[in-house]
């Protein structure tokens, strides 16, 4: 199960960034940067995403 | 860009700004970095903060207030308010703020004192030798260079890296941040000068609504929910667009902002061996209102002029940077730790008793009650659970 940011609801806050455990995500300067070599699946940016801008990609 | 300074600052928001200012005045070299391509831009903030102390960090100036307060009214969710006004009709004891411009007025201050600084420059990573961090990975327009400092001050927010790449853990903890989304409206009926913040599970599980007055007719509507009682279909979005649509049907949107807001009510360490962190960085926001401009005006002054004090004495370790955190926490611990636990009290409280709290308050004259300060006395009188839960030592502040 891997992530993909929704680039037409994200508001590139950050909020993603600073709950990720692994340092897998990165916010550049209008988007978020996903290293999936980093990231470990927890979902827990999903969770804290105020408008939904993570999903699990298919 | 030269190759080395005294200090880099990395990010460009209000902590960062100041404390590149206070280093500089010092007498220190001072490199300021921001990621963004421009200086206050995108705001992710309700941009409220009291006026106590701020002429100390900027001339006023009214190109960036865009409302003074001076009153606010708190809702619980059966609709019983509580207006807390002053008792001087001409007392201003806030602002609502245009952080694009008061942003940039901070980091000009900054390039006035000799601050230099670029924008569109991230920070990819920290040069460390031997435990000791020595400066920063900076990549700029494509261009990565490695650029050396005696110290470097981590600004970079609330998605702080600095800090974890020195070894400090700023990870949030689902329970320690507010998911926040936020509408620049128009076209909306509200007093210019007073703000209104919605409280209980119906507005907000665990954080509340705020309307922060823009000017006549425009204002931040905006609302913070607690990340752990986030989910979907009920995101701080949905919540949002279900209280404009009761509360301003003719409203329009003319900006989003949504953002993450720290409520841990500070990161254990905020220090190492030549580094320093401030601001969201350190999470060093009031954990009950959420408010942090304040903050990062403070803690930017302390580790800005403890760098140039360490430049100064040749001293980059990690016993002389500790001067840093107890400034902040003689300055700002004791009201952090009150107000966390006024927000672990806050959280667990069902909307009954929230009621109920509006309910024993309702009708008392609460002229002058403009501070938490205050408004804690008042619910120590109706909840002794509280009075203890904060000992009774606390209740002064």
């Amino acid at each position: 199960m891997k992530i993909e940011i929704n680039r037409n609801k994200c508001g590139y806050c950050g909020a993603c960034v600073s709950v990720c455990p692994t340092l897998a995500l990165d916010l550049k300067e209008v988007w978020i940067d996903v290293d999936e070599n980093l990231c470990n699946s927890c979902m827990i940016c999903r969770k804290v995403c105020p408008v939904g801008a993570i999903e699990v990609k298919k | 860009m030269k190759e080395s300074y005294d200090v880099i600052v990395v990010g460009g928001g209000p902590a960062g700004a100041v404390a590149a200012r206070f280093a500089a005045e010092g007498g220190a070299s001072v490199l300021l970095i921001e990621k963004r391509q421009e200086i206050g831009d995108p705001v992710r903030c309700a941009e409220g903060v009291g006026t106590k102390e701020l002429d100390k960090y900027i001339d006023e100036d009214p190109r960036w207030i865009a409302a003074p307060i001076k009153g606010a009214t708190l809702y619980v969710p059966d609709g019983t308010s509580l207006k807390m006004r002053s008792g001087n009709p001409d007392h201003v004891y806030g602002y609502i703020l245009e952080r694009k411009l008061f942003d940039r007025a901070l980091v000009e201050k900054a390039a006035y004192s000799g601050v230099e600084v670029y924008t569109k420059a991230s920070a990819t990573g920290l040069i460390i030798e031997d435990g000791k961090v020595n400066g920063v990975k900076i990549k700029r327009l494509g261009e990565e260079k490695e650029i050396r400092a005696k110290i470097v001050i981590g600004a970079d927010g609330i998605e702080s890296k600095v800090g974890r790449w020195a070894g400090i853990d700023t990870t949030l903890k689902l329970k320690d941040i507010e998911s926040g989304v936020q509408y620049l409206m128009t076209n909306i009926e509200i007093d210019a000068d007073n703000i209104e913040i919605y409280m209980g599970n119906k507005y907000a599980p665990g954080g509340y609504v705020w309307i922060f007055p823009k000017g006549k007719n425009r204002a931040n509507v905006g609302i913070g929910l607690l990340g752990n009682k986030n989910e979907d279909g009920k995101r701080p979005i949905d919540f949002l667009n279900k209280f404009i649509e009761n509360r301003f049907p003719n409203g329009k949107i003319i900006e989003m902002n949504y953002g993450g807001i720290p409520v841990s009510g500070g990161i254990e360490k905020i220090y190492g061996n030549g580094i320093m962190l401030i601001g969201d960085a350190a999470q060093l926001t009031d954990p009950i209102t959420g408010g942090g401009i304040k903050h990062a005006l403070w803690s930017g002054e302390m580790a800005g002029t403890v760098a140039a004090d360490a430049v100064k004495a040749g001293d980059f370790s990690e016993k002389f940077l500790k001067k840093y955190q107890k400034e902040w926490e003689s300055k700002a611990g004791k009201v952090m730790k009150r107000d966390l636990i006024l927000k672990n009290y806050y959280i667990n409280m069902s909307d009954e008793e929230a009621n109920k709290i509006g309910k024993a308050l309702e009708g008392t004259d609460m002229t002058g009650v403009l501070e938490v300060s205050h408004l804690v006395k008042l619910l120590v009188k109706i909840d002794k659970k509280l009075l203890l839960k904060l000992g009774a030592n606390e209740i002064g502040l």
